[in-house]
């Protein structure tokens, strides 16, 4: 358990992390760094990402799974790393 | 009409007939006759009228000829109908012929029929009266009565009704059903009381219900099925091993322990790639450089090389010196750190960290111990048991896969650990009862056998080492043999029995485990201690040895001399042959420098010298290669690890004759390393 918080904690203070928001299989944001908008915005958008890339990724072959998901854009990257019951989202701002 | 007229018109009217054909103007002609015939009746002349047709003589005595048929001659002749069957107009061949000239409708009734009965029924009560028994006529003013009481004799019932000559009739003849027509009936109809209606119902509450949706895919199936088979198999367990409920009430604890921390704990394994995620995207040129860089200007430097500099792994924890270094063979990007202290007077506690290439910033696993780590080796084929080596003596074995922080296996002073650090620590293959086992050696001049035999660490003294040889008993065995201390060992690759020891005092043993009083020879190597010797991981008859009089020297064992031999103007801390080339291998001396060298390309010079670290008073203390990617890992003083990747110049094959490349192979190593011995020993045998 300590060994997930002092995980966690380092991910967020390396360079360029803007938050981290771990969320629940029903899309459902249970810890978060961000406030609760941008929160519960990234939780339910994302939700449907995963659900759409692990049913793509299984479909094509049922004994592959998804182990993470990176969505570049101009501004940052939203990092994804799913997990049978919940995610965790990490945006950053890769270092410029 | 006059009757002798009649005789000439009835001829004539013959002559004419009923119905005959004839044209009616011939047949008006012919009345006209008649009809002047019978008028005048004076043989006059006829008289024609003045319409009359005109024929000639000849015309009027032809006999013309009338059939009397039965035929209507106003019926119609051509009646056409429509025939469905052979869809066409079809002219009827018969044709009806009645002519009808009177119809009048009687008004008879047949005498059995109801209304002949009741009408004569009717008629029968006046026939009575003017009947012809003239005894029944003076009786029938009152026939009602009478007739009735003979049947009934009730007088009041009977009071002149139309129905008693029915009745009458009835009971004389029989009785006759009721004769109902549109005329002649009643309706009747009675209102009951209606029962008053009462609505009752009952409300329930509904029963809870929740809306599900999911989708059935090809992969929740499989998912579906991977889940049973596990049920089936840990049923099949459970069966197997039913005599052990203890473990049972154990394991319930652990169950509940772990249901209510789940929730978070489940996150680790994604928390972990993400940061390593995160960890590269902040070091993303590092890890291009790690993987496609290859300096290009290494074509113009004339066969010098260089290190690029890649990630640093840095525990702020420790201030702790790296004492010891060691990659993994079956994760090639895990390797071990082993920090202590090599000065004497500050020695305190120590620690086992190892780190991944994939996440620079924290250690894999962390291994906190209470004394200083001197050298460490991780198994080759099971890479989750570390052997370590500490200051105070003892030796250990951790197993990576437990989670406890303590080592498996530990040794005490009761189970023969060294009264002296412990240098090298090496595992060795496995013992004839397949148990793991593992070799020290140490300042107190025990070489040492170390087997792990279930839950303990079994010792065996292999070989004392003592300065003049061999213990031996009987008269020489006055003087006591002093006991050297021994600072490193290496096991030959291939000669299973066959090792080297390096003693504090410069001499190089090589021994055989077979025999563990006697070496098998002896090489004055150095002047000070060696710190490390190393078999050439190709060539069979190679090894190097270090040593801190800034000397590293190239021996062939079987000739008692170095066959290269060379100084690096400071104390060598470690070295390590490379494992992709049998010429080529680094040393670090404690003034920051890297050394390469490569045989085969220069004898004398090392290929590349480079300072690695930036402040003035780290030492580098150890090096190592990685097995499979051409980087390096050097651990300095301040418990720092940097991570180098080797030129291409550093990296070179062989080449064969009009440049063609050599297969890869252990063999053209040990063809290069022959070639080149051959060329010391021909020329020049020694090189000092």
């Amino acid at each position: 358990m300590a060994e997930v918080e002092e995980t966690l904690r380092r991910i967020q203070s390396q360079k360029g992390v803007q938050g981290i928001v771990i969320v629940n299989s029903e899309g459902i944001p249970i810890k978060t760094t961000l406030d609760n908008s941008s929160t519960v915005q990234y939780a339910g958008l994302i939700h449907q990402l995963v659900m759409k890339a692990r049913s793509t990724v299984r479909d094509i072959d049922p004994q592959n799974d998804l182990t993470f998901l990176r969505i570049r854009s101009k501004k940052n990257e939203i990092m994804i790393a799913p997990d049978k019951d919940y995610f965790l989202i990490v945006i950053q701002n890769p270092s410029d | 009409m006059p009757m002798p007229n009649n005789t000439t018109a009835a001829s004539t009217r013959k002559q004419k007939g009923a119905g005959a054909k004839s044209t009616k103007a011939a047949s008006r002609k012919k009345d006209e006759e008649e009809g002047v015939e019978m008028v005048d009746g004076l043989d006059e002349a006829p008289v024609k009228p003045k319409d009359q047709l005109e024929l000639s003589e000849a015309e009027l005595k032809e006999e013309i000829t009338r059939i009397l048929t039965a035929n209507n001659p106003f019926a119609p002749q051509n009646i056409v109908r429509y025939s469905f069957k052979e869809r066409s107009y079809k002219s009827t061949s018969v044709v009806d012929q009645m002519a009808v000239h009177f119809v009048l409708e009687g008004n008879l009734l047949h005498q059995d029929s109801d209304e002949a009965r009741r009408l004569r029924a009717k008629e029968g009560l006046f026939e009575e009266t003017t009947v012809v028994d003239a005894e029944a006529e003076p009786e029938e003013e009152e026939p009602e009565t009478p007739a009735t009481p003979v049947e009934d004799g009730g007088d009041m019932e009977e009071t002149g009704e139309d129905d008693r000559p029915d009745s009458v009739a009835s009971k004389t003849d029989k009785k006759e059903p009721k004769l109902t027509n549109q005329f002649n009936f009643s309706e009747r109809a009675s209102q009951t009381l209606n029962n008053s209606l009462r609505d009752r119902c009952c409300q329930t509450e509904p029963p809870p219900r929740v809306t599900f949706s999911d989708t059935a895919n090809q992969w929740k199936t499989y998912d579906m099925y991977e889940m049973e088979t596990e049920k089936q198999e840990k049923n099949k367990d459970k069966q197997n091993a039913t005599p052990k409920k203890e473990n049972d009430n154990s394991k319930k604890k652990m169950m509940l322990i772990e249901t209510q921390s789940d929730t978070i704990t489940k996150v680790l394994k994604p928390a972990k790639i993400l940061e390593r995620m995160c960890n590269q995207n902040i070091c993303d040129d590092i890890a291009q450089d790690f993987k496609y860089f290859e300096d290009v200007s290494d074509e113009f430097r004339d066969q010098k090389g260089t290190l690029l500099p890649l990630w640093k792994f840095h525990y702020e924890k420790a201030k702790l010196s790296v004492t010891a270094l060691c990659w993994n063979k079956k994760y090639q990007d895990l390797f071990a750190v082993g920090m202590g202290s090599y000065d004497f007077s500050k020695q305190g506690h120590g620690m086992l960290v190892f780190y991944s290439l994939k996440n620079s910033a924290f250690p894999e696993y962390i291994y906190p111990t209470s004394s200083g780590i001197l050298c460490l080796d991780i198994h080759e084929l099971h890479s989750h048991l570390v052997a370590v080596g500490f200051y105070d003596g003892c030796v250990a074995v951790y197993n990576l896969k437990e989670e406890g922080q303590e080592p498996v296996y530990k040794s005490t002073a009761k189970t023969g650990k060294h009264t002296d650090p412990v240098w090298q620590v090496q595992w060795q293959n496995d013992d004839m009862d397949n148990n793991h086992n593992f070799y020290s050696v140490s300042s107190d001049g025990r070489v040492v056998s170390w087997t792990l035999v279930k839950n303990e660490l079994v010792f065996t003294d292999i070989i004392r080492l003592s300065l003049n040889g061999a213990v031996s008993e009987g008269p020489e065995a006055v003087h006591e043999p002093i006991v050297v201390g021994g600072t490193s060992f290496d096991f030959h690759k291939h000669i299973d029995y066959l090792f080297l020891v390096g003693t504090e005092v410069g001499q190089i043993y090589k021994c055989s485990k077979a025999y563990s009083t006697q070496f098998l020879e002896t090489y004055e190597a150095h002047s000070m201690a060696v710190d490390a010797v190393k078999w050439n991981h190709f060539h069979p008859k190679v090894f190097i040895s270090c040593s801190s009089d800034w000397t590293i020297k190239i021996w062939d064992h079987t000739i008692n001399s170095p066959m290269f031999t060379f100084d690096l103007n400071s104390a060598v801390g470690d070295f390590a042959w490379s494992p992709y080339s049998s010429t080529v291998f680094a040393a670090v001396t404690t003034d920051r420098t890297v050394h390469v060298f490569d045989l085969s390309v220069n004898k004398d010079q090392a290929l590349c010298q480079q300072t690695v670290v930036s402040k003035k008073k780290t030492k580098l203390t150890h090096i190592d290669f990685n097995p499979v990617y051409p980087i390096i890992i050097v651990g300095d003083d301040q418990s720092c690890v940097t991570s180098l990747k080797l030129s291409p110049n550093l990296r070179r094959t062989p080449k064969g004759k009009k440049r063609q490349e050599l297969p890869k192979g252990p063999e053209t190593e040990v063809a290069k390393m022959e070639q080149l011995l051959r060329l010391l020993r021909e020329p020049d045998p020694t090189t000092v």
